[in-house]
C-alpha cells in the first residue's frame, strides 16, 4: 500500500486530468456547432453544383467533352487524397480513416499514392511506408478557398498530366454527433450514373437528354472553369465535414477520458479514505494498549 | 409559364422561386432568359442580376459565376450575391476606402494578394453602384 501522501497526490493529479479533459470536451462541442454549420451553409451550393455537372454529363457525346469527365480505359496508377486531423485527442478517428483507406486500396493491385491534409494522417501514411507526394497540414477552419483551390489543383494536374488515372477523396463524413462514416468517392474523372427511376443520389441521372447547351463564351473554356472548380467545391466539403466529424470525434473522446477519470477518482478516493480509517484505527489500538499497559 | 430561378452563393441560397424573366449579366453581355429558352451554361461578369414575376422585380448584385439555363429553370452559381436591398452601403463604401489604400501603398502585381484586393475592390464598387442606382429610382 502505498503512502497517504503518495495517494493524495495521485488524487490530485487525476483530478486536473479531469478537469483538462472536460475542457476540451466544451471546447470541441462549440466547435463542432460551428462545423456543422458551415457543412450545412455550403450544401445547397454543392447540390446545385452537382445538379449543373449532372446536366452536362448526361448530353449527348459528353464521354468525350472535357479530359475531366472521360474515363480512361487503362487505370494504371491511382491518387487518393486523405483527410485526416493535425492534431490528437480524438480518440480513434485518424486510425479509423486510415485502415479503412489502406484495406481499400490494398486490394486495387496497383501502385498508389497519396495526398495528404492533415498532419496525423501524413504521420501515419508514413510510418506504413506510403507514398505521400504532397502534404498539405495546418489548414484553417473553415479552410479558405485559396488552400482548397491548391489541393485541388494538385489532384487536377496529376490526372492530366497522365500520372494518374483515378483520383479518389477519402474523409469522415459528418452524419450526427455520434455517428460519423468514412466515405470513399472517386472525384476524378466525375462520374454521373445513369440509374432507375427511383434511384435517388448526388450524381444520378434518370434520362440522357438530347439536348445540348449552348456556351458562352465557348465550350472549352467554360468547362476548363467549371469542373476544376467544381473539383475544390467537392474538396472544400469534405474537409468542412472532415473536420465536424474530428471535433465530433474529440469531444466524444474527451467525454470518456472525464468519465473515465471520476472513475479512477472515486476508487482512489475510496482506497484512501479506507487508508487512513485503518492508519487511525491502528494508531487509537496503540494508544489505548499503551495507556493500559502503564496502568497495570 | 413561369420559369424557376435559383439563385445560391457560396453560404446560403440568395434567390429562389418562380418568376417570368431573369435577366444575366453573361459572359458576352447581359441576357434576358425567359421560359422555354435552350440550355445554355454561361460564366457570369460582376453585375446585376434582374428577376422579374407579374410586375414585381428584384435585383441582385452577382460577383463572378457560373449561370446554367434550362427550358424549365434557371440555376445561378455565384461566388458571391445578394439582393440589393440587403446591401450595407456603409460596409462596402469602408472596403473599398481600405481595398483602394492597400493598393496606394503598393502590392506586387500578379499575386495572389493583389487579386484578392482587386476583387474586393471590385465587389465594393458594384454594390456601391447598385444600391445608389436601384434604391434611389424606387423613391
Amino acid at each position: 500500500m502505498s503512502s497517504a501522501r503518495e495517494m493524495r497526490m495521485r488524487i490530485r493529479s487525476v483530478k486536473n486530468i479531469a478537469q483538462v479533459t472536460r475542457a476540451l470536451e466544451t471546447v470541441s462541442a462549440s466547435k463542432v456547432r460551428k462545423a456543422m454549420q458551415a457543412v450545412t451553409a455550403t450544401r445547397p451550393y454543392a447540390e446545385k453544383a452537382w445538379k449543373v455537372i449532372v446536366h452536362i454529363a448526361r448530353q449527348p457525346g459528353s464521354g468525350t467533352l472535357h479530359p475531366l469527365l472521360t474515363e480512361r480505359k487503362e487505370i494504371r496508377k491511382v491518387l487518393v487524397l486523405l483527410l485526416s486531423s493535425d492534431r490528437g485527442l480524438c480518440g480513434a478517428y485518424n486510425v479509423n480513416i486510415l485502415r479503412e483507406t489502406l484495406l481499400h486500396f490494398r486490394y486495387l493491385g496497383k501502385p498508389v499514392s497519396y495526398v495528404s491534409a492533415g498532419r496525423k494522417g501524413r504521420d501515419l501514411l508514413l510510418r506504413r511506408g506510403q507514398k505521400v507526394v504532397a502534404d498539405f497540414s495546418h489548414l484553417p477552419s473553415p479552410p479558405s478557398y485559396m488552400d482548397v483551390s491548391a489541393i485541388g489543383r494538385v489532384a487536377v494536374e496529376a490526372f492530366l498530366n497522365g500520372e494518374v488515372d483515378q483520383v479518389f477523396l477519402a474523409f469522415t463524413d459528418f452524419h450526427t454527433m455520434v455517428k460519423q462514416e468514412i466515405v470513399i468517392r472517386q472525384l476524378l474523372p466525375i462520374q454521373v450514373e445513369l440509374a432507375q427511376p427511383g434511384v435517388k443520389g448526388f450524381n444520378v441521372t434518370h434520362k440522357m437528354s438530347n439536348a445540348v447547351f449552348i456556351y458562352e463564351p465557348d465550350q472549352d473554356e467554360i468547362l476548363s472553369n467549371v469542373i476544376p472548380r467544381f473539383t475544390a467545391l467537392q474538396i472544400y466539403q469534405a474537409i468542412l465535414s472532415a473536420q465536424a466529424s474530428e471535433h465530433a470525434a474529440r469531444m466524444i473522446a474527451m467525454r470518456n477520458a472525464t468519465d473515465n477519470a471520476q472513475d479512477l477518482i472515486r476508487e482512489l478516493q475510496l482506497d484512501y479514505n479506507k487508508a487512513r480509517q485503518q492508519a487511525i484505527t491502528s494508531d487509537m489500538l496503540d494508544i489505548t494498549s499503551g495507556a493500559e499497559a502503564l496502568n497495570k | 409559364m413561369p420559369i424557376r430561378c435559383e439563385i445560391v452563393s457560396q453560404d446560403r441560397i440568395v434567390f429562389q422561386g418562380d418568376v417570368d424573366i431573369v435577366v444575366l449579366p453573361g459572359a458576352e453581355g447581359v441576357m434576358g432568359i425567359l421560359p422555354n429558352h435552350s440550355p445554355l451554361l454561361t460564366v457570369l461578369q460582376y453585375g446585376i442580376i434582374t428577376v422579374r414575376s407579374q410586375g414585381n422585380e428584384e435585383n441582385f448584385t452577382v460577383a463572378g459565376g457560373i449561370a446554367e439555363v434550362q427550358p424549365d429553370q434557371v440555376t445561378v452559381l455565384a461566388d458571391a450575391a445578394e439582393n440589393v436591398e440587403e446591401i450595407d452601403i456603409r460596409r462596402a463604401e469602408m472596403a473599398h476606402k481600405k481595398a483602394e489604400e492597400i493598393l496606394k501603398n503598393g502590392v506586387a502585381p500578379d499575386t495572389d494578394s493583389y487579386l484578392t484586393i482587386q476583387a474586393a475592390l471590385k465587389r465594393s464598387n458594384l454594390r456601391i453602384d447598385a444600391a445608389k442606382r436601384f434604391r434611389q429610382r424606387r423613391r
